[in-house]
């Protein structure tokens, strides 16, 4: 099939970029999108030019590096995949498609569609683990967890990290990112003891890094390749009030 | 070896609830980085403050802030919805009702209540504006090609038909509650000169169609406001779950139809005179005139 | 590059393997109360380097922290998190025996070295069956959430044909649920300022100082600057080199750069032989492919594996002009059930991946390309109907529909198989200390707990164990004779090899060709796999090693690489993997051509079972099987460096083992 690809190209973190417009002629119908690109590119560094970078690598949707938006929309409108795991049977011949980068002021671009995601690093620093040094840990089988509170901890611990719930929110809200974990770590008796620290400290990381506020319209859920719902903001809503409400009076 | 120069230095209070600095350091290869992690001195104010404050600077506070005026202010209009809709008992009900208003607590009733709903007021909007101000600095950059998914489009037009409802409030304010038109605000209570003819004033003020129209079109944006507003309280107020995330929107649906209803019933049934001024109804009338004898002896 | 020849250690032939005395079952003990130690106070004087972010990496860089270390991780994805290890799916072995069903640290012992067709030390095995309960411990205290029971325990199941229900798993994320663990525990390092993390940092080279590794010098992805490191020790945990066939289940990055600049260095390349097949992996669909996919094996329990017997019919369903549909039933090949009636499909994984090799060079295969198989769900979906199936194989089915666009519950899925996992890695010895004094590896990039092959379930295990347990506890024997930060990047072996890595960049840059850094990459990932893939020949092998100086010639004299070295350029990275997998694959080639015998993931077609084998007369094994000659290779081979293009020396660690009696596995 055949193509029109328009692309945000951006030498550098400090240039103004625009969206630059290429030809994907021949692409085969079985390939993924990223290989489409890699066909694209092959073609690009052949002709002497530098080639469209763009974050990627397990390309089964598990590591969370792959990062763009097709046609304004990340990891594209089908539900529940990444962006590699799109394929090209999807479009039709003679489409136009528009490729940019995710874009928040809290994911500064790095090259064309690279990101910087570090921001999610800081939080999940300032708060998004459970603190338990190597070798302290009792019998794995001392607490018992319910398996209804377990799975819902799955569900949140699913995140991978991507982005794409900021990416879509147009507040580039962390919300989704920082409420999965939230409800990962406070949902499990191990995560108890610290919830209200966590908590805290998680939505001032969020805050601090410069990430927009939400108001509640889910696209992040929607994009979400995980398919992580956005009850795990109310969830994370409600642990925030607590835990504010008894650092400011418990004892 | 390489450049280090601070790009930004971030205050935060981290687990182990000390208050530290985190220093971003721009490397030259730029690699950010935290380091130096500088405890703060305990801040002098004392923990509720810190707290308040934080409460405040805090997204999740402000949203929550917004939420509880939210809900100040949809009672309040369900209360003047229900005490609107007097106007179909008769111009007695509503006239005893706005006197009512006006007279509880020796009068002070209506100002505390007043100055209750001012605050929820500007509260609502002091906190959305800091918010849309770091929403727009969230996102400096758009997208060339837009799109949304799911967002459903009241969603997407909240601080539009927020700040139409602040408009119309200003208007509706003017029109009926200081009565800048002299022949709205001279009207008199037939049965009961002493007081303002509330009734009286607010089939008047219908009946001019332009007005009519622009309270439709305004009291729509409005319910558009409430629409997403009203299902967004539960998710702020962390009551929105998976088993509860079916109803919540339902609910956001139904209080918003029937305070359009209620609320758009009175200048519609007016303009097209269903509803109009039925003059003094004879009972009333008798019953006025007793008053007026028992006065007199 | 000139080898420097400055290796320490052993002599050519020998290699200490330093196991700790006394009976195979205290002497992980015995070595942790004997131990050196580092004084509580010295121990944050010590600066280690630990490069890669995976579980080994991750969960060592953590731990080390918390021990009051300062450490330095590196890695060249985004964020830690990224790492390759979060794509495993199965699960994690421990000798928990939460079922009662029977296991022990010594049946997972013995299962893992016989797993690994007893190419594996001993003591090292016993090691990591040990702290396997440890490992799931700490896991469920970070807040792992493993699937649990309906009373709250811990869940488990049978994997890959073990006897026992050891496997601990997170639905079919175990790997991500276990880095994401570790991840968290380095970010709260990194927070507290034990750990200084650089990502999207790769290491370009190892220095060392006096015949000791003591730091690396490294390329900022975005910036590109070459930046020295300077460290007491150095720690790689940088994963396999699966990546050298181009296709492979692995990530994009995923490089064998990092271990093969050890190599060059002076660390020796242990056992590079032993790659691991999996059989159902979906086929390759074209040139332009990038990456395959696994998908889970459990689809062989319901699943029946078939070819037409006919090659004309393969070549009209490859065509498009039949469907599996249009053969009859008297005219498909189910070669599985025919050639090890008693296993059938479910027959282990080499020899699965075998046979559908072997029925695709028959000219039997029915993918576009020839290369595939079909996997026939129909007689289950007709025995146990589509509900049941959809029950159990549903997320699967699902994967695969949006990867081919086909309908599993319609027409046959179609497999392939592809590599997946590599046991072979840098040479250590029982600390994890390469031959080279302070360097240590982990995890994948080391060859030391899986022998010839790999368990199902036992990568995350020996990652996981390698990291919070092992490093922690041996590293001390090596610091405590060194004063810390005696070396500094003022020493001019730091110059030097910043001088040499800008050199080959420049060079890179310079050759300004006509081909692709994939083209090469994808000429020599074909190569390899056809000559040094599931099946080897001694004259395969001796055509690859002519082929492969042929493609560095023309890799150094044609590749294009665009752009500058200043800043982002991510042809210029892949090109230096793509050099270093070039040279690498020479020492693949010497090591497949050098074990003369067929064992775990290596297997030469020289060395089978044949008709005229007296365990195939008794009917203990098959025609076909694999045939291990241990009298002449129970041993390690260590290979060190020399020049490329030259063969490499080769060094023997034999393999003793007093407690376990090497037997020939029967299928039958």
């Amino acid at each position: 099939m055949n193509l029109t690809l328009k692309v945000w190209r951006q030498a550098h973190a400090n240039d103004t970029g625009s969206i630059q417009t290429y030809d994907a002629k021949d692409i085969p119908e079985e390939a993924s999108f990223l290989e489409m690109l890699d066909i694209v590119n092959e073609r690009i560094i052949l002709d002497g030019h530098d080639p469209i970078h763009f974050d990627h690598d397990c390309r089964e949707g598990i590591c969370g590096m792959c990062s763009l938006t097709i046609n304004g929309v990340p990891h594209s409108k089908e539900k529940g995949i990444t962006t590699c795991q799109v394929h090209m049977r999807k479009f039709r011949d003679g489409d136009t498609i528009w490729i940019e980068p995710f874009r928040a002021k809290a994911f500064p671009i790095v090259k064309d569609l690279m990101v910087d995601r570090s921001a999610f690093d800081r939080i999940i620093a300032a708060g998004g683990y459970i603190d338990v040094r190597t070798g302290s840990a009792p019998d794995a089988n001392a607490v018992p967890i319910g398996k209804h509170d377990a799975d819902a901890s799955f569900d949140s611990a699913a995140c991978i990290g991507c982005g794409a719930c900021v990416a879509a929110c147009k507040n580039a809200s962390a919300m989704l990112f920082v409420g999965a974990k939230a409800n990962h770590l406070n949902r499990l008796p191990q995560g108890h003891p610290e919830k209200d620290k966590r908590t805290l400290a998680l939505v001032r990381q969020m805050d601090a890094e410069g990430f927009g506020n939400c108001t509640n319209q889910y696209e992040c859920e929607a994009v979400c390749p995980k398919e992580i719902s956005a009850d795990v903001i109310a969830k994370l809503n409600r642990d925030y009030t607590a835990a504010a409400a008894r650092e400011a009076v418990a004892d | 070896m390489s450049q280090e120069t601070l790009v930004f230095r971030n205050e935060c209070t981290n687990f182990a609830g000390n208050r530290f600095i985190l220093h971003y350091f721009r490397f030259s290869p730029p690699i950010f980085l935290q380091k130096g992690i500088v405890l703060l001195k305990k801040p002098e104010m004392n923990a509720l403050g810190k707290a308040l404050i934080g409460f405040w600077e805090s997204s999740i506070g402000k949203k929550l802030i917004v939420a509880v005026t939210g809900v100040m202010l949809v009672g309040f209009l369900i209360a003047h919805m229900v005490g609107n809709l007097l106007i179909f008992q008769g111009r007695e009900s509503l006239n005893d009702y706005a006197y009512f208003l006006h007279h509880f607590l020796h009068g002070w009733g209506i100002w505390i209540f007043r100055l209750g709903l001012m605050g929820a007021f500007v509260l609502h909007i002091v906190a959305t504006i800091a918010l849309v101000r770091e929403n727009r600095a969230a996102r400096s950059s758009r997208y060339a090609y837009e799109a949304t998914v799911q967002a459903p489009r009241s969603s997407r037009m909240m601080i539009f038909s927020g700040l139409t409802v602040l408009g119309f409030v200003v208007f509706h304010l003017l029109h009926f509650t200081v009565r800048v038109d002299p022949d709205l605000a001279a009207m008199k209570d037939p049965m009961d000169p002493s007081r303002h003819d509330v009734y009286g004033m607010v089939i008047a003020g219908f009946q001019n169609p332009l007005v009519v129209l622009f309270y439709i079109v305004a009291i729509s944006f409005f319910c558009t406001h409430l629409n997403h507003g009203i299902s967004s309280l539960f998710q702020t107020l962390g009551l929105r779950s998976e088993k509860t995330k079916w109803i919540t929107g339902k609910i956001g649906l139904a209080v918003t139809v029937i305070l359009w209803l209620g609320f758009i019933s009175i200048p519609f049934l007016s303009s097209v005179n269903i509803l109009k001024d039925k003059g003094v109804p004879e009972k009333s009338a008798a019953h006025s005139a007793v008053i007026e004898a028992t006065t007199e002896s | 590059m000139a080898y420097d020849g400055s290796t320490t250690g052993s002599l050519a032939g020998t290699l200490e393997s330093s196991i700790p005395d006394g009976p195979l079952a205290d002497k992980w003990t015995n070595f942790k109360s004997t131990a050196k130690l580092i004084n509580p106070a010295n121990k944050r004087k010590y600066t280690i380097i630990v490069v890669g972010s995976g579980l080994a990496g991750g969960s060592a860089a953590a731990t080390l922290s918390e021990l009051g270390y300062q450490v330095k991780c590196f890695c060249y994805q985004d964020s830690p998190r990224r790492a390759h290890s979060i794509a495993a799916q199965g699960g994690i072995n421990a000798a928990k025996n939460y079922q009662n069903d029977g296991d022990s640290v010594w049946r997972l012992f013995y299962d893992t070295i016989k797993g690994g067709d007893f190419r594996s030390r001993e003591a090292n095995v016993h090691r990591l069956a040990e702290v396997s309960v440890n490992i799931i411990d700490q896991c469920v205290a970070q807040g792992v959430p493993f699937a649990r029971e309906y009373g709250g325990l811990l869940d488990n199941r049978s994997f890959g044909g073990a006897q026992v229900s050891r496997t601990f798993y997170a639905r079919g994320q175990t790997g991500q649920q276990l880095l994401i663990g570790a991840y968290q525990a380095l970010e709260k390092e990194i927070a507290k300022g034990g750990v200084t993390m650089y990502p999207r940092t790769e290491m370009l080279d190892l220095v060392k100082v006096d015949g000791h590794a003591k730091g690396i010098i490294t390329r900022d992805l975005r910036t590109g600057e070459i930046e020295s490191h300077a460290a007491d020790c150095v720690i790689l945990a940088t994963g396999g080199y699966g990546n050298v066939f181009f296709l492979s289940t692995n990530a994009m990055g995923c490089n064998v750069m990092a271990a093969f600049r050890a190599h060059k260095r002076g660390a020796y390349m242990a056992n590079p032989c032993y790659t691991q097949i999996h059989p159902t992996c979906i086929p390759v669909s074209g040139d332009y492919q990038s990456k395959l996919t696994l998908m889970s094996e459990s689809l062989r329990n319901d699943g029946r594996i078939w070819a037409p017997k006919d090659a004309e019919v393969a070549k009209k369903i490859r065509e498009g002009e039949l469907t599996a549909k249009d053969v009859a039933e008297e005219d498909r090949d189910y070669y599985l059930e025919r050639k090890y009636p008693s296993f059938g499909n479910l027959a282990p994984r080499d020899i699965s991946s075998r046979s559908a090799k072997e029925v695709c060079d028959e000219g039997r295969g029915v993918a576009k390309t020839g290369l595939g198989v079909f996997l026939d769900f129909s007689d289950a979906i007709a025995r146990l109907g589509e509900d049941t199936i959809r029950a159990r194989y549903g997320n699967l089915f699902q994967m695969y529909e949006k990867i081919t666009g086909d309908n599993p519950y319609k027409t046959p899925m179609m497999i392939y198989p592809a590599v997946h996992y590599t046991m072979g890695g840098l040479w250590v010895d029982y600390n994890l200390q390469s031959n080279v004094k302070g360097l240590h590896v982990l995890g994948e990039a080391n060859f030391s707990d899986h022998g010839a092959n790999r368990l199902g379930a036992s990568a995350l295990m020996q990652g996981l164990a390698d990291g919070y347990f092992v490093i922690p506890a041996t590293l001390p024997d090596y610091l405590v004779d060194q004063t810390p930060g005696a070396v500094t990047v003022d020493a001019p072996e730091f110059a030097e090899a910043e001088a040499q890595v800008k050199e080959r960049i420049e060079k890179l840059l310079s050759i300004k060709g006509t081909k692709t850094v994939d083209s090469f990459h994808r000429e020599l990932g074909l190569l390899i796999w056809d000559k040094c893939g599931m099946a080897r020949t001694r004259e395969g092998l001796e055509e690859a090693l002519k082929r492969i100086p042929e493609i560095r010639k023309d890799f150094w004299e044609n590749v294009k690489i665009p752009g500058t070295a200043d800043g982002v350029n991510m042809e210029l990275e892949k090109a230096g993997r793509v050099a270093d997998f070039i040279d690498f694959a020479e020492v693949l080639c010497h090591d497949a051509l050098n074990r003369e015998e067929s064992c775990g993931g290596h297997f030469r077609e020289e060395y089978q079972f044949t008709k005229d084998d007296e365990a195939v007369q008794s009917g203990f094994t098959n025609e076909g099987e694999a045939k291990r000659r241990d009298d002449e290779f129970a041993y390690v081979a260590a290979w060190e460096y020399t020049e490329p293009g030259e063969e490499p020396i080769l060094h023997k660690e034999k393999l003793v083992f007093e407690n376990v009696k090497l037997s020939v596995r029967s299928y039958k």
